[in-house]
C-alpha cells in the first residue's frame, strides 16, 4: 500500500470487514560503544482518534484504552518494545460495527514518547490487519524512516455503509496525539 | 492549537464554555473554588464538590474516578469571582487507594472547548507526598479570563488546601467532602471480574474460541486468575488489559510443554456459525470459565459491560447531534442573508432534518444491539442456577440443596432508560465482600403510593427476606446461618417463611436484651475466629464451633440499640466480612440521624438496595446511573416455603 491509497474494506465475497486491528511494533535500538549490551529504552504508542464532523470526541490511547462505547480498545501499553519477532507491541482493535453512528473517522498514529526519532529504532513497523481472519490490509516500516518522533498512519472512514481506509503515512512531530492534531486535521 | 503548559504557565481563554479533563491513573476526587478578588474562597458556597456538584456556571463530579469532565460556563461565573481553581485530592475515605500523589502516575489535565479541542493541556509533575493539589486555575485578568498552570500541592490533604484558599470552616468541609464521595462509593456496584484481552464476545462468539490456554499451552493473561475476586478497580487502568503479544518480560513458565493441568475445563457450548451478515445465536454460557457457573457469571458481566457501552454510544451520538444542530440553527440566525426570504427557515430545516438522520441512526444501532443482547438474555435467564435466577425461574421449583457455594448471588435487575423490557442480573460475589443495607427510608423518587412509610418499611423487609432465603437456599446445609434482630417485632409478617419454616437459628431476637445477646454473640465470634487467624491457628477454634458463614439481619434500626449495641454493629460491618459474618440492615438513613455523624462510615460501608426501583447504582465503565429493581417472588408464588422446607429438612438431616 502506498501513501494516499485508499482500500475499500468490503470483503470480496460482499460481507464487509467488522474489526480492524492496527499493531504496533519495534525493537530498542542498540547502542554502539563500551557498554554495548546496555539498549537505550524507547517506548513508542499508537493512538487512535474518533471524530465526528471532522471534531474530535473520543481518543483511545494508553491513558484512556476503551473508548466510551466499547467498540475501540487499545490492548495496553508496552514500554520498550518487544523482541522484534514480528508481533505486535501494542494494538488497537477497532469494531466497526459497533461504532457510534455520529463517529464518521478513525485516525492511527504513532509517536515516539520517549522522544528518540524513527532513525533509531529498529525493526519498527505499523500495521493494519482483518482481525477476522488475521489477514494484513496494510503495513508501513517505520524505522529509518526519518527524523520524525512521529506518523499519521491511517483513517478509516465511513462510505456508503461500509467503511474504507486510506493510507496517509504523513510524518510529522509530537509527544502523544494531542500534539499531532495540526496535522491530523488537513488530511481529514 | 494545544498549548502544553508547565507548572506557572499561563495561557488566554477564548472561550466562555470549557470543559476541563482531568485523566488520573487511580480515582481522584474533583472539586473546584471559587475566589473573589483576594483569591479568597468566602464560605463553604464557593466550593464545588462531589457534595454540593453544582454552582453557577460550575459542575463537577459526584464521585472519585479516574477521569473527569468538569462543565464549566465562565459567562455564567457571578460578577464577584475572579478565580476558579480547580482542586484533585486522592479520596481518603476507603483507606484501600494510594494515599499520596508520588505513588500513582502523574495526573493529566487539559482545558478543552465543548467540541473537545483542547486549548491547553498539564501534566502534574513532581508531587511526592502532596494528597491533594490545585491543578489549575481559570482567572479574570484585564476582563479576560485565562488559564494557569498552578500544581500546587498539599501533604495535609483536602483540609490544608482549603485552609489555604481562606475557609474558616476548612476541616469540617474537607469532611464533609469525604464523606460525600464515599457515599457516592457505596452505591457503584462493584467492578467486575477482569476480562480477558480478547474479551470481546462478539467476534468470539463467530471466530474460534478463545481458550483459557494461549498458543504454547501457557495460561493467557488475564485468564490466569479466574476466581480472583476484583476490587474497586477503575477498568480503564492499565493494569486491566494486557498486551496481547507475547513479551520477552513475561513470566517464566514452568509447565511441562507436553502436559495440561489435572481437570482440563469442559468444553465450552459452541455458538452455531451463523449465516453471513446475520448475527451470531446467543448461547447461554458463551464465556471463558472453569465451570458452568463461572462461565454464565462472566456472560452476564459481559452483557452488562454490552449494554452500558451500546448506551453510552447512543448516548453520545444524540448529545453530538443535538450541539451539531444548535450549533447550525445559531449560524442560521446570525447569517444576515437569511434573515429575509425563506433562506433562514430552509436552513432550520435541514438542520433538523440533519439531527433527525443522525438520530434515527443512531436508534437503530442501539435497537439492533438491544435486540441482539435480548435474545441473548431470553437463553441465558431460563440456563441459570438458582443463584442466579429470578424468583420466577422454573429451575426453584427443582430445586435442591446444592454441594458447593455458588461465585455470586443475584441480589436484583439493573436497567437503563434505554434499553426497554431488557434486565441485566446484578450479581455480587460471594462470600459478601459488603454488607447490605436495604432502605427503607422515603426517598423523593418514590411515589404517593409509598407515601405510607410504614407500607415501604414492609417492602423493605420483605426484599430482605427473599434475599436471605436465597442466600440459604444456595450454600450447602449447615453452611449459612440467618440470625435476625427485630426489636419492636415490627418485621413479623414479612419474617413469617423464615421462621415457620424452621430455617433460622433461633427465633428473631426482640427487644434492648435480645439486642444485646445477638451482638454479643456475633462480636465475640469474630474476635475468636481473628484471634485463630492472626495466630495461625485456625484449627484450635472451640468444639463444637458452627463455622458457617454468618448473616445478621436486623430491622427496625436504631430501635432497641443503644450506644454500646451501635459500637458492636459497626465493629461487625468492619470486621466481620472477612471472617464471615455479614450485616443486612433494613433501615431508614433518617430515623438514625440522631446518632450523627457517628454512623456515616457505617452506612458508606454497605451496599444500598432499594425495595422499590430506583436509580442510584452505577456501572464500573461508563458510569450511567441503573435502575435497581430487588428480586422479589412473584405474588401468590409458594416457590419460597417450598425451597425453605427443603432447606429446613437438609439442616435437621446434617446436624
Amino acid at each position: 500500500m502506498t501513501k494516499g491509497q485508499a482500500i475499500s474494506l468490503q470483503k470480496n465475497d460482499g460481507g464487509s470487514l467488522t474489526a480492524v486491528r492496527m499493531g504496533l511494533g519495534w525493537q530498542a535500538a542498540p547502542r554502539r560503544g563500551l557498554f554495548g549490551s546496555r539498549t537505550r529504552e524507547i517506548d513508542l504508542d499508537a493512538s487512535a482518534v474518533l471524530f465526528a464532523d471532522k471534531q474530535p470526541v473520543d481518543v483511545v490511547f494508553f491513558r484512556h484504552l476503551v473508548s466510551d462505547d466499547g467498540s475501540v480498545r487499545h490492548t495496553g501499553d508496552n514500554l520498550v518494545g518487544g523482541v522484534g519477532q514480528g508481533g505486535d507491541d501494542e494494538a488497537i482493535l477497532v469494531d466497526l460495527a459497533r461504532v457510534p453512528v455520529h463517529i464518521d473517522q478513525i485516525v492511527f498514529t504513532v509517536n515516539s514518547f520517549t522522544g528518540q526519532t524513527f532513525q533509531e529504532v529498529q525493526n519498527a513497523f505499523c500495521r493494519l490487519v482483518d482481525e477476522t481472519n488475521g489477514q494484513e490490509l496494510a503495513r508501513y516500516t517505520l524505522a529509518g524512516g526519518g527524523a520524525y518522533t512521529a506518523q499519521i498512519m491511517a483513517k478509516v472512514h465511513r462510505s456508503g455503509a461500509g467503511w474504507t481506509m486510506t493510507a496517509i503515512g504523513t510524518p510529522a512531530n509530537g509527544r502523544t496525539f494531542q500534539d499531532l492534531m495540526p496535522t491530523i486535521l488537513p488530511v481529514l | 492549537m494545544t498549548a502544553e503548559l508547565v507548572r506557572g504557565q499561563n495561557h488566554p481563554l477564548s472561550q466562555a464554555r470549557l470543559e476541563i479533563r482531568v485523566s488520573a491513573g487511580t480515582p481522584v476526587v474533583a472539586s473546584a473554588t471559587l475566589g473573589d478578588e483576594n483569591g479568597k474562597a468566602r464560605s463553604t458556597e464557593w466550593v464545588a464538590h462531589p457534595g454540593a456538584p453544582t454552582l453557577p456556571g460550575l459542575e463537577v463530579s459526584r464521585q472519585a474516578a479516574a477521569d473527569h469532565r468538569l462543565a464549566v460556563d465562565l459567562d455564567a461565573v457571578p460578577e464577584t469571582v475572579h478565580r476558579v481553581s480547580v482542586l484533585l485530592a486522592l479520596p481518603t475515605a476507603d483507606g484501600a487507594g494510594p494515599a499520596r500523589f508520588g505513588a500513582v502516575a502523574a495526573p493529566f489535565v487539559a482545558v478543552t472547548g465543548l467540541d473537545g479541542t483542547e486549548v491547553a493541556t498539564y501534566t502534574i509533575t513532581g508531587l511526592d507526598a502532596e494528597s491533594a493539589v490545585v491543578a489549575l486555575e481559570l482567572y479574570r485578568r484585564q476582563g479576560a479570563w485565562k488559564v494557569r498552570a498552578v500544581g500546587q500541592g498539599y501533604a495535609g490533604g483536602l483540609a490544608e488546601l482549603l485552609t489555604d484558599q481562606g475557609l474558616p470552616e476548612a476541616h469540617h468541609l474537607a469532611g464533609h467532602i469525604d464523606e460525600a464521595v464515599a457515599r457516592s462509593l457505596a452505591r457503584s456496584v462493584p467492578a467486575p471480574p477482569q476480562r480477558t484481552a480478547d474479551g470481546d464476545r462478539t467476534r468470539q462468539a463467530a471466530g474460534p474460541h478463545a481458550s483459557p490456554y494461549g498458543p504454547q499451552g501457557t495460561p493467557a493473561p488475564g485468564a490466569a486468575q479466574p476466581t480472583v475476586p476484583q476490587g474497586l478497580t477503575p477498568p480503564d487502568s492499565p493494569a486491566l488489559t494486557q498486551p496481547s503479544a507475547p513479551s520477552a518480560s513475561g513470566p517464566i513458565d514452568y509447565s511441562h510443554p507436553g502436559r495440561r493441568p489435572a481437570a482440563p475445563p469442559p468444553p465450552v457450548p459452541t455458538a452455531p456459525p451463523a449465516a453471513p451478515g446475520q448475527p451470531t445465536q446467543p448461547v447461554a454460557g458463551d464465556a471463558t470459565g472453569w465451570s458452568m457457573d463461572e462461565r454464565l457469571y462472566n456472560q452476564i458481566w459481559g452483557m452488562f459491560e454490552d449494554l452500558a457501552r451500546t448506551t453510552a454510544a447512543y448516548r453520545s451520538a444524540v448529545d453530538f447531534a443535538d450541539s451539531r444542530m444548535e450549533k447550525e440553527l445559531d449560524q442560521a440566525l446570525s447569517d444576515p442573508r437569511h434573515r429575509i426570504g425563506g433562506q433562514g427557515d430552509a436552513a432550520r430545516e435541514a438542520a433538523q432534518a440533519k439531527h433527525a438522520h443522525l438520530v434515527d441512526q443512531a436508534r437503530a444501532a442501539l435497537d439492533r444491539d438491544l435486540a441482539q443482547l435480548a435474545a441473548e438474555a431470553d437463553v441465558v435467564e431460563p440456563a441459570l442456577p438458582p443463584a442466579y435466577a429470578r424468583w420466577d425461574n422454573p429451575v426453584w421449583h427443582g430445586y435442591r440443596v446444592p454441594m458447593e457455594i455458588p461465585m455470586a448471588v443475584r441480589v436484583g435487575d439493573l436497567h437503563l432508560p434505554e434499553s426497554g423490557l431488557l434486565r441485566i442480573p446484578m450479581l455480587v460475589r460471594l462470600p459478601l465482600e459488603r454488607g447490605l443495607w436495604i432502605d427503607s427510608g422515603r426517598s423523593e423518587l418514590f411515589d404517593d403510593s409509598f407515601a405510607d412509610a410504614t407500607g415501604l418499611g414492609n417492602l423493605a423487609m420483605e426484599t430482605a427476606v427473599a434475599l436471605a432465603a436465597r442466600l440459604l437456599a444456595i450454600h450447602p446445609a449447615g453452611e449459612f446461618t440467618v440470625h435476625i434482630v427485630d426489636p419492636a417485632g415490627s418485621g413479623a409478617p414479612a419474617l413469617a417463611p423464615l421462621v415457620r419454616t424452621g430455617v433460622l437459628a433461633a427465633p428473631p431476637a426482640q427487644g434492648a436484651a435480645g439486642v444485646a445477646d445477638v451482638l454479643g454473640r456475633l462480636t465475640e465470634r469474630v474476635d475468636l475466629v481473628q484471634m485463630a487467624v492472626r495466630g495461625g491457628a485456625p484449627d484450635s477454634l472451640p468444639p463444637g464451633f458452627d463455622t458457617a458463614q454468618q448473616l445478621l439481619i436486623v430491622n427496625d434500626f436504631p430501635h432497641g440499640f443503644d450506644d454500646r449495641a451501635v459500637n458492636q454493629l459497626r465493629y461487625l460491618a468492619d470486621e466481620g466480612p472477612a471472617v464471615g459474618v455479614h450485616l443486612m440492615m433494613v433501615a431508614d438513613r433518617e430515623e438514625a440521624s440522631a446518632y450523627g455523624p457517628l454512623l456515616d462510615p457505617l452506612w458508606r460501608s454497605l451496599l444500598r438496595l432499594t425495595p422499590v426501583p430506583d436509580d442510584h447504582l452505577a456501572d464500573p465503565w461508563v458510569g450511567h446511573a441503573w435502575t435497581y429493581e430487588p428480586a422479589l417472588v412473584p405474588p401468590g408464588s409458594q416457590v419460597l416455603q417450598q425451597v425453605l422446607t427443603l432447606v429446613a429438612a437438609a439442616r435437621t438431616k446434617y446436624t
